[in-house]
């Protein structure tokens, strides 16, 4: 039997951090936005089946960068605890507060498990407030810490550099259209400083929306809603993009495509998400995610 | 609810045990619900009474809850574990499409509701029976679709209208007479609104319009644009004008006799 290498705390730590650093590195950036009405959550996503960015509850959404099944794992867990709290209690009683309180206990411990790899990836979570000053956003690192941000927030890939940006551009206040090309406009920066084209139909959106009817404010935002939004100008957008939150006018003919209200991915079968999940990871981007998306 | 009964299954209502007890065990009681469909969709409605023996327990409860986006349950029966069972029941159907990113299908749905009645099956058998009606819009169909219930769970779907509660028997008499299956979304609220009336006026459980209170009943439509209850002014405006007419004929519209 050899012995085994004495390895000091720190340097198991710094290695276990390294790791999860580069696995969430290597999947594809997305950023979490702040706008008048809400909060809107823009990635970019080949796959139309497997989401970044999910409901939570009422108010709450749910964003990931990293390793696919390791974060369906805790966003699975996320909407159990969210579920149950809202039947024990009420539905006001499930807070994003609460939710990030105990992603960072599981991410915490899991980090500091020598048993268990740590998880690859990096959350989001954010809850819309009646008005803009109760908004809140919570970045989860890897490592089971909480960062309270405000305004923009980006994770994965080049996250840094994309922060940067968005913090010298984002300003309160911005119309949906505005802090979605802005989104995009952070998101096509690559690391060398080149800017690249993301079609819309790569782009995954979703928000959470203060000014929805219903009780549960997340909707996604695909098919021609999208589209129309991108096109729009800054300004000449605002008073346009306002009634198409509401969703209602276009549900008939938009029907399945999210005027439905529900999630996106309604007829892709997602029953079976579960089992082809990491095949579609894989073969959508197979080329340069390695199924980190 | 399979989650919840691993990890809580005191917080299921079939798990809990009972106090043994003798004789009638009186609770608030939910009364009538009734349904009926329309090219297009379907509507549910429901009086506000909720009665204890023969006091009057509640005037203004609500006993049509919306299920999701395309579907809603009415209730009757012991007020509280009904209201419970309902507050589950929508509680699965979001978590099913949160978790699953897409809803359950209408027969799904219906299924899901019959297995929560038979798991009230030993409450049933002393009293607190819960009998509810399921309608939704069957968006793979594009209908509208109405699934009544036994205290067992026994599930059948009704063609065109169904009732539940005490008053069921007026209500369904009534509609048998005044359904067509042509009706516009209009005709089919005034419907069920007659056959609440008509119930109410044959049955001392079910509550009426109550003008002097300003409480009608709840009445709620499922097309394909999703679930959608009447305002009070809406659902006042149905129900005044029925007791308007009936102010001249009191037993309601008259079918032909042959």
């Amino acid at each position: 039997m050899s012995t085994p290498f004495y390895v000091s705390p720190q340097q198991a730590m710094a290695d276990r951090a390294e790791y999860a650093r580069k696995g969430i590195a290597r999947g594809r950036s997305l950023v979490v936005l702040q706008y008048a009405d809400g909060i809107v959550f823009v990635g970019e996503n080949p796959s139309r089946a497997l989401h970044k960015f999910s409901e939570i509850y009422d108010r709450i959404g749910f964003a990931a960068a990293g390793k696919y099944n390791e974060y369906e794992n805790l966003r699975i867990g996320g909407v159990r605890y969210a579920d149950l709290r809202g039947y024990t209690y009420d539905r006001d009683d499930v807070t994003a507060r609460g939710l990030a309180n105990v992603y960072a206990q599981t991410l915490g411990t899991i980090f500091s498990s020598a048993a268990e790899k740590p998880y690859e990836v990096e959350l989001v979570v954010a809850e819309v407030g009646a008005g803009p000053e109760g908004d809140q956003i919570y970045r989860l690192p890897h490592d089971g810490s909480i960062v309270d941000e405000h305004g923009s927030v980006a994770v994965g890939g080049n996250a840094e550099q994309i922060s940067g940006f968005l913090d010298q551009r984002h300003r309160d206040g911005m119309s949906l259209a505005e802090a979605l090309k802005l989104a995009v406009q952070a998101l096509s920066r690559e690391a060398n400083g080149n800017e690249r084209e993301i079609p819309a139909e790569r782009l995954e959106v979703a928000v959470l929306d203060r000014t929805r009817p219903q009780q549960r404010k997340f909707k996604r935002i695909v098919g021609r809603q999208l589209t129309r939004l991108l096109d729009a100008d800054g300004a000449g957008a605002t008073p346009t993009d306002a009634p198409s939150d509401t969703e209602e006018p276009d549900a008939p003919s938009s029907g399945d495509a999210g005027g439905t209200g529900r999630e996106g991915a309604a007829e892709t079968g997602a029953g079976e998400t579960g089992k082809d999940g990491k095949d579609g990871a894989d073969g959508a981007d197979g080329t340069e995610g390695s199924g980190k998306e | 609810m399979d989650f919840l009964s691993g990890h809580v299954p005191e917080m299921l209502p079939g798990n809990r045990s009972l106090p043994p007890v003798q004789g009638a065990f009186e609770a608030p009681h939910g009364t009538t619900i009734v349904a009926a469909t329309f090219p297009g969709g379907v509507v549910l409605a429901g009086d506000r009474r909720a009665t204890m023996g023969n006091m009057i327990a509640q005037r203004d409860m609500q006993k049509v809850f919306p299920a999701d986006e395309y579907s809603a349950v009415g209730i009757a029966g012991t007020a509280g574990l009904a209201i419970e069972m309902v507050k589950l029941f929508q509680l699965e159907l979001e978590h099913f499409e949160k978790v699953e990113g897409t809803t359950l299908s209408l027969e799904g749905k219906a299924n899901r509701l019959s297995t929560m009645i038979r798991g009230n099956l030993s409450m049933a058998m002393q009293g607190l029976a819960v009998v509810p009606l399921f309608a939704g819009f069957d968006v793979d169909r594009g209908k509208g679709r109405i699934f009544s219930y036994d205290v067992t769970g026994g599930r059948s779907e009704e063609q065109g209208y169904a009732s539940t509660g005490s008053g069921s028997l007026f209500a369904r008499g009534s509609m048998k007479k005044l359904y067509r299956d042509d009706l516009t979304e209009e005709q089919a609220l005034t419907l069920v609104v007659q056959a609440l009336y008509d119930a109410a006026d044959d049955d001392s459980a079910t509550g009426g319009p109550d003008l002097a209170r300003r409480l009608f009943p709840i009445v709620t439509v499922i097309t394909d644009e999703g679930f959608r209850k009447l305002t009070d002014a809406e659902s006042s405006e149905v129900a005044r004008s029925v007791v308007e007419r009936r102010l001249q004929e009191p037993d309601g519209p008259r079918a032909a006799l042959l």
